[in-house]
């Protein structure tokens, strides 16, 4: 008995101590300078300044507008990409011809790096030469010759479409592994009952399927509350585009060299933490960790 | 009558979903093949009426696209080895062993994979400029083998679950160490396991954007992501766009091939790594 701990303790060691250095200290490094006044210039003094920078916060018109944004990224990406990924699994749960290949290719979106197919899309939302901008105007969405990505408002719908198409096929994919797990026999006793075919989904189907949509529903909340690279590639926070990490990164990266923006970064930092840690606590719940 | 309308809606959408996954690689690919003026054409055509792959020559000799690629590489190779290693070992003692404070240990390795990275970001960069690794291939290996421990952790201990025990406890008897029985019994078994939690933290680590971009701060250092993201002109107003998706069809089509042929191994992998509901 004595024997495994030890042995677990130098088996786990190496992980922990990897994240320990990494993230763990990090944070802690995180939370420390937010009370601080400093800048990234080599040789730049450190000043306590207690909860001043979290005061100013508090009253930055920029963070608030960028919490806004991110708040509504958040809510209509998560909301529209569980509602047609469900859709979209329980299409390619049906039998067709190629089902195998079809069901390969919604992987693609999600392998590929978000900076890159966020280019790939800068491009088809170019204002004069993109393809989707002139499907668009066919449509009568936009105007002809509208930037859709220098345009207040359009800006931010365009880049919540990007990332539902990257999203929506992944969880599609997660919930379709919920479908497949269903056993048969349930359907088969509900149609005895007499149950049709609308009975059976929302009876049946929908149950059963409901936690999968939950927890990937709160991991991709967890997700879209950090994004960072679809908007700092498609406009680099321009046009009410900004989010919190965005923000975040310009003042720690760009604001602390020449100033002293550090401590206040790091405060910006440790509310994006706590905001994230909410939802966090929620999703380390429903997992339900058991071990014996 | 009824069962046609059906087959009718199954199919619209089924090729929607393609469309839909598909389409904006269509449209980089044949974008990359289209002289420039074909390409700046406020009527784009769907199918290329001139090819050319003088794009495909640029991009290689107009910056160090190959470097990055190598960068690239390295970077997400050395982070999947190291991952993998650390992984094994962590994941095997959650699996098998028994010991206090199990609970707690998987919880802090997984409360990682939850933290807004950006959050660390500041004094990350702080840390790696200490110790001189701003710039180097280090400086980005140990952060992402920190960030794809959780994952790695967690997706291996699930698969060691599901190994037949009695193997073990047959060389457990005949006196082999618990390490040794690890690394030529049961790492061995556990071949598929390993190679789909090796791919998500390959693709992970290649597809990583936010590290990158800070801890690399020179063109030569750039991963593939930063170099394409950053994609700069001959002039500043000028982007290049026909190079621009030449090097993304460059880039994405090893992917691709990649995700193709290990689909199911991913999604195995995907689904025990974020949802067991």
């Amino acid at each position: 008995m004595k024997k495994s701990s030890l042995t677990a303790f130098w088996m786990i060691l190496p992980a922990i101590l990897v994240i320990s250095v990494i993230a763990f200290f990090p944070l802690f490094e995180t939370f420390y300078d937010s009370f601080y006044s400093l800048s990234l210039r080599p040789g730049s003094v450190k000043r306590f300044v207690g909860l001043m920078n979290y005061e100013r916060l508090m009253r930055d018109p920029r963070f608030l507008a960028d919490l806004k944004h991110t708040v509504f990224f958040t809510v209509v990406s998560v909301s529209f990409e569980t509602i047609l990924g469900t859709l979209m699994a329980l299409v390619v749960h049906q039998k067709f011809p190629l089902r195998g290949l079809v069901r390969a290719s919604m992987l693609v979106p999600w392998a590929i790096p978000t900076a890159i197919s966020s280019q790939m899309w800068r491009w088809m939302f170019h204002d004069q030469f993109g393809v989707v901008s002139k499907f668009w105007e066919r449509l009568g969405i936009i105007k002809p010759g509208t930037p859709v990505l220098g345009t207040p408002g359009l800006a931010m719908w365009a880049i919540i479409f990007v990332d539902v198409w990257k999203t929506t096929p992944f969880m599609a994919i997660l919930i379709l592994a919920a479908l497949q797990v269903i056993p048969e026999e349930l359907y088969e006793a509900a149609r005895i009952d007499g149950a049709n075919a609308i009975q059976r989904f929302f009876k049946v189907t929908v149950p059963l399927i409901l936690p999968t949509i939950g927890v990937a529903l709160i991991f991709r909340t967890l997700d879209a509350l950090r994004v960072f690279d679809v908007v700092y590639v498609m406009t680099r926070g321009a046009v009410e585009t900004e989010t919190l990490a965005v923000y975040n990164r310009h003042v720690l990266m760009d604001r602390a060299f020449t100033g002293s923006w550090f401590g206040y970064g790091s405060a910006i930092s440790v509310a994006i933490f706590i905001i994230i840690s909410v939802f966090a606590v929620i999703y380390m719940r429903s997992l339900k960790l058991k071990f014996d | 009558m009824n069962k046609t309308i059906t087959k009718i809606i199954l199919y619209t959408s089924v090729v929607a979903i393609v469309l839909w996954c598909v389409f904006p690689f269509y449209w980089a690919f044949i974008s990359s093949i289209k002289p420039d003026r074909d390409l700046f054409e406020t009527n784009p055509s769907l199918i290329p009426h001139r090819v050319t792959f003088i794009n495909y020559l640029k991009v290689f000799s107009e910056r160090p696209f190959h470097i990055n690629i190598m960068n690239s590489a390295i970077v997400a190779g050395a982070t999947t080895l190291f991952a993998l290693i650390i992984g094994i070992s962590a994941g095997y003692a959650v699996a098998r062993l028994r010991f206090k404070g199990k609970i707690i240990v998987m919880s802090l390795i997984l409360a990682v994979s939850m933290f807004p990275q950006v959050s660390i970001l500041g004094s990350l960069f702080l840390i790696l400029r200490s110790m001189h690794l701003i710039n180097t291939y280090s400086g980005l290996i140990l952060p992402y083998v920190s960030l794809n421990l959780p994952l790695t952790v967690w997706v291996l201990q699930n698969f060691f679950r599901e190994l037949p025990v009695e193997v073990e406890e047959a060389a457990l008897m005949d006196g082999c160490s618990r390490f040794r029985l690890l690394w030529s019994i049961v790492v061995p078994m556990s071949s598929p396991g390993l190679v789909a939690t090796g791919l998500l933290v390959f693709i992970n680590s290649w597809n990583e954007f936010l590290f990158a971009l800070t801890f690399m701060q020179r063109p030569e250092k750039y991963t593939v992501p930063v170099a394409i993201a950053l994609f700069k002109g001959a002039t500043q107003y000028e982007i290049p766009w026909g190079q621009i998706m030449a090097a993304t069809v460059i880039v994405t089509l090893p992917l691709v091939i990649l995700v193709l042929a290990f689909q199911n191994r991913i999604i195995e992998g995907l689904s025990a790594g974020s949802v067991k509901g």
